[in-house]
């Protein structure tokens, strides 16, 4: 099963419907075991704040929390239309990112994104000679008027009434108009067949959790609505060390960062002059940043950083 | 005065089986040349279709595009095909309405190289697709608000039209090629030849009913042809990209693809009048007026190049700016400005003068135009695509460049190979000129000689009367 034989391969590339029918019913004990496995390491016994789906903040053994996990994946319909009275909004602190890119690297472990993909990246940016560098962590905005699902031609990729947009990847065509038309260079694209593990396959698919993955399809951050269910916070978020990320409810008026500070979103955004990225474009985004002023950590160095560039690429290209 | 009469009848009917002869005589008839010619083009289509069976069983990722440059060689090659369909309408459509009589030798192929390059056009996208088994969602879930379902309607309805617009003004010579070529040819043939021919059966109906026809399609495709090419551009100008956030690009899409495609139709009279002998009926008057067409469409064209250029150069607003650097003089300097001044600025000098619309000269200038009009489609989507917003950082070097390989290679010669296969095989199957337009224009010659004889005639009468 889990070596990748070309017979193999087609046989799911051309029945994986039938694949997705089976796997709901046989594979429910392989998904207990597999997602148990990859949580135990990150939250067990820990005590977490979390969002509940009705909105309230609560604090909770983690453990509890994987139960929820192996709850079926919402259906179709319902992963359409999102979670009822949700308004989610994120906001970034920029003068509390460090680079570590930490948020990567648990956006990467929850999605089993492939190292050549960052849904959350963080880029070293320059807006002039003058001023100075700093960290730039860029998931999807979620645009209120998103560009990308406008020009999709099958509805594959969609805004939701909770503000995420998303992906069903069982009907992209693969053309990648949106990956054209978004100005955010947000989106992957599937080149290969996927590199999955049969445990990872076995999940039934929900265009909440983005995979398993589809050759031919796109792909991108999706905001991670299936743990924001659960009252969970988005990977990203849990993951920042710094506290840098906050996740929230623009009806709620409340946003909450990994260290469990939960503040007033209006008042945050006022008193730190937040501002969203090129706001000309018209795109909306649902992702606000707060300027870099004030920092307590040293600057990016732009040079040392194209050097990591070059790393990253040796690195790369070991991997492929 | 009857006796004259007689004598240009049996003049005429002479002339008429000869012009019959001349058009008929290199179909079904294969020369070793057309043998090689043929099996070699297969051989590239048949390469390209397997390596595209390759890509869909691998992925896209056989090709060079990646998450930043995700549009190629596939896309740009689409823009160009539909650029090329383009022609067909131009001296088709246009010089009918205009009703001018030079035409009548170059109106079939035009409409074939319309028809063709449309066909291979529309396969391109679907080469492009990441899921080709999910065709069917763009029925079940289509919407109208992506380009994409624009393009999908404007093509389809342009491609029913010029098939249309081809066929019609065909009926006749199929009918004539199942009355004649009964004897030697193979039963397919014949059963093409019957079941096209619709039953045509030379009646004064058949005509009256046929030239409706033609000049409702003649009107209505105009139209058509400029809607396609306009919402090609849209699927550009439709995003925010620099470079393709422009408001001219409808327009400049459609210039740019009657600058190549009128080009095209140049090289088709003369690939044609080379290997079918047609220099009686394609004379250089044809590649004189073709040649000053393709002159005033590339005048047109460089106008929208000052608009799309010079308009945001001046300005240098800092996105787009970047990119327009890297055009002027960046990595892609020295391929702009080959394309700006090697292709529209030399072949518009060129074509000025009249020895440069001789045969030979025309068809040098619409080789160089043709093949540029094709890379400029490339460095219109490329570049665009490697300067996005955000800088391009931290990714795998094949990611922040661009340069097909050779699997998109192969399958975009299969596809060209393709085009010129149909065309080959079309012009072996049926008339490539178009037999009763040549005839009729013959008779309307004939007629005005006739009339300018008969002056001629009365004058020197009056002058013998008047001494």
């Amino acid at each position: 099963m889990q070596k990748n034989t070309p017979d193999n391969e087609r046989r799911k590339f051309l029945k994986s419907s039938v694949a997705t029918i089976t796997a709901g019913v046989i594979g429910g004990s392989v998904i207990n075991s597999f997602v148990s496995c990859n949580d135990k390491g990150e939250t067990q016994g820990e005590k977490v704040k979390v969002l509940t789906p009705d909105g309230k903040l609560v604090e909770i053994n983690s453990t509890h929390l994987q139960h929820e996990h192996n709850a079926p994946p919402v259906s179709n319909t319902e992963a359409r239309k999102g979670i009822p009275g949700k308004k989610f909004v994120m906001v970034i602190d920029l003068a509390k990112c460090d680079g570590c890119g930490e948020c990567t690297k648990a956006c990467q472990k929850m999605h089993f994104t492939p190292p050549d993909r960052e849904w959350i990246k963080v880029f070293t940016m320059q807006d002039n000679e003058k001023s100075a560098p700093y960290y730039f962590p860029k998931p999807c905005f979620h645009c209120d008027n998103p560009p990308c699902t406008k020009v999709c031609p099958v509805d594959a990729t969609f805004k939701r009434q909770d503000g995420i947009v998303l992906i069903d990847n069982e009907r992209c065509i693969g053309c990648r108009f949106c990956m054209v038309a978004c100005p955010y260079s947000t989106r992957f694209f599937n080149w290969d067949r996927p590199e999955e593990s049969a445990a990872e396959k076995m999940v039934p698919y929900s265009p909440e959790q983005s995979f398993p993955r589809k050759v031919g399809t796109v792909e991108k951050c999706d905001f991670c609505p299936h743990v924001m269910r659960e009252g969970k916070l988005p990977a990203c978020v849990t993951g920042c060390p710094m506290g840098a990320i906050y996740m929230g409810d623009e009806n709620e008026n409340a946003v909450t960062n990994s260290v469990g500070v939960t503040v007033q979103l209006s008042k945050l955004l006022e008193d730190n002059a937040a501002y969203r990225y090129l706001e000309e474009l018209g795109t909306k985004p649902r992702v606000y940043y707060l300027p870099p002023k004030n920092r307590k950590y040293p600057k990016p160095d732009m040079n040392n950083d194209k050097e990591g560039e070059k790393k990253n690429h040796n690195h790369e290209s070991m991997n492929m | 005065m009857e006796k004259k009469n007689e004598h240009t009848t049996v003049t005429n009917n002479n002339n008429v089986e000869s012009i019959e002869n001349d058009f008929l005589k290199p179909i079904g008839k294969y020369s070793p040349l057309n043998r090689f010619w043929i099996g070699f083009l297969l051989i590239i289509v048949v390469w390209g279709a397997a390596i595209y069976i390759r890509q869909i069983y691998f992925g896209l990722g056989t090709t060079a595009m990646r998450n930043y440059v995700s549009w190629g060689l596939y896309i740009s090659t689409f823009v160009f095909f539909i650029g090329i369909s383009h022609s067909g309408t131009l001296v088709s459509a246009i010089l009918r309405i205009t009703n001018k009589e030079w035409r009548r030798p170059i109106t079939r192929s035009a409409e074939l190289l319309t028809w063709v390059s449309l066909l291979f056009g529309g396969i391109m996208p679907i080469i492009d697709m990441g899921r080709p088994d999910r065709i069917p969602n763009l029925v079940i879930f289509g919407r109208l608000q992506s380009p994409l379902l624009w393009d999908i309607i404007c093509i389809g309805t342009y491609f029913v039209g010029s098939s249309l617009f081809l066929y019609l003004p065909m009926i006749p010579d199929i009918a004539l090629c199942r009355d004649r070529l009964s004897g030697n040819a193979t039963r397919l043939r014949k059963w093409i030849y019957r079941k096209l021919s619709l039953g045509w059966q030379d009646t004064p109906g058949n005509w009256k009913r046929l030239e409706k026809g033609m000049h409702v399609m003649t009107i209505i495709i105009i139209p058509i042809a400029v809607s396609v090419h306009t919402v090609v551009g849209y699927i550009f100008a439709m995003t925010l990209r620099p470079g393709w956030n422009s408001t001219v690009f409808g327009p400049y899409f459609v210039a740019g693809a009657l600058y190549s495609g009128s080009a095209a139709v140049v090289l088709i009279m003369a690939a044609f009048r080379r290997m079918y002998h047609l220099e009686k009926y394609i004379t250089k008057k044809q590649f004189n007026y073709m040649g000053q067409i393709v002159l005033a469409l590339t005048l047109i064209y460089a106008y929208f190049n000052l608009n799309e250029y010079a308009v945001p150069a001046y300005k240098m607003a800092s996105s787009e700016g970047f990119l327009l650097h890297d055009l002027f003089s960046g990595s892609y300097s020295s391929v702009f400005w080959i394309l700006q001044l090697g292709t529209v600025l030399v072949p518009a000098i060129i074509l000025a003068f009249p020895k440069g619309r001789t045969p030979v000269m025309a068809s040098i200038v619409c080789i160089i135009i043709v093949i540029g009009a094709w890379v400029k489609r490339y460095i219109i989507v490329i570049p665009t695509l490697l300067h996005p917003y955000l800088p391009i950082q931290k990714v795998p070097i094949e990611w922040s460049q661009y340069f097909p390989n050779w699997v998109e290679w192969s399958i975009t010669f299969g596809a060209l190979a393709g085009i010129f296969l149909v065309i080959t095989l079309f012009a072996k199957i049926f008339p490539i000129v178009s037999i009763w337009e040549v005839k009729e224009g013959r008779e309307i010659e004939e007629k005005y000689e006739q009339v300018d004889n008969a002056i001629k005639n009365e004058k020197e009468n009056v002058q013998v009367a008047t001494s």
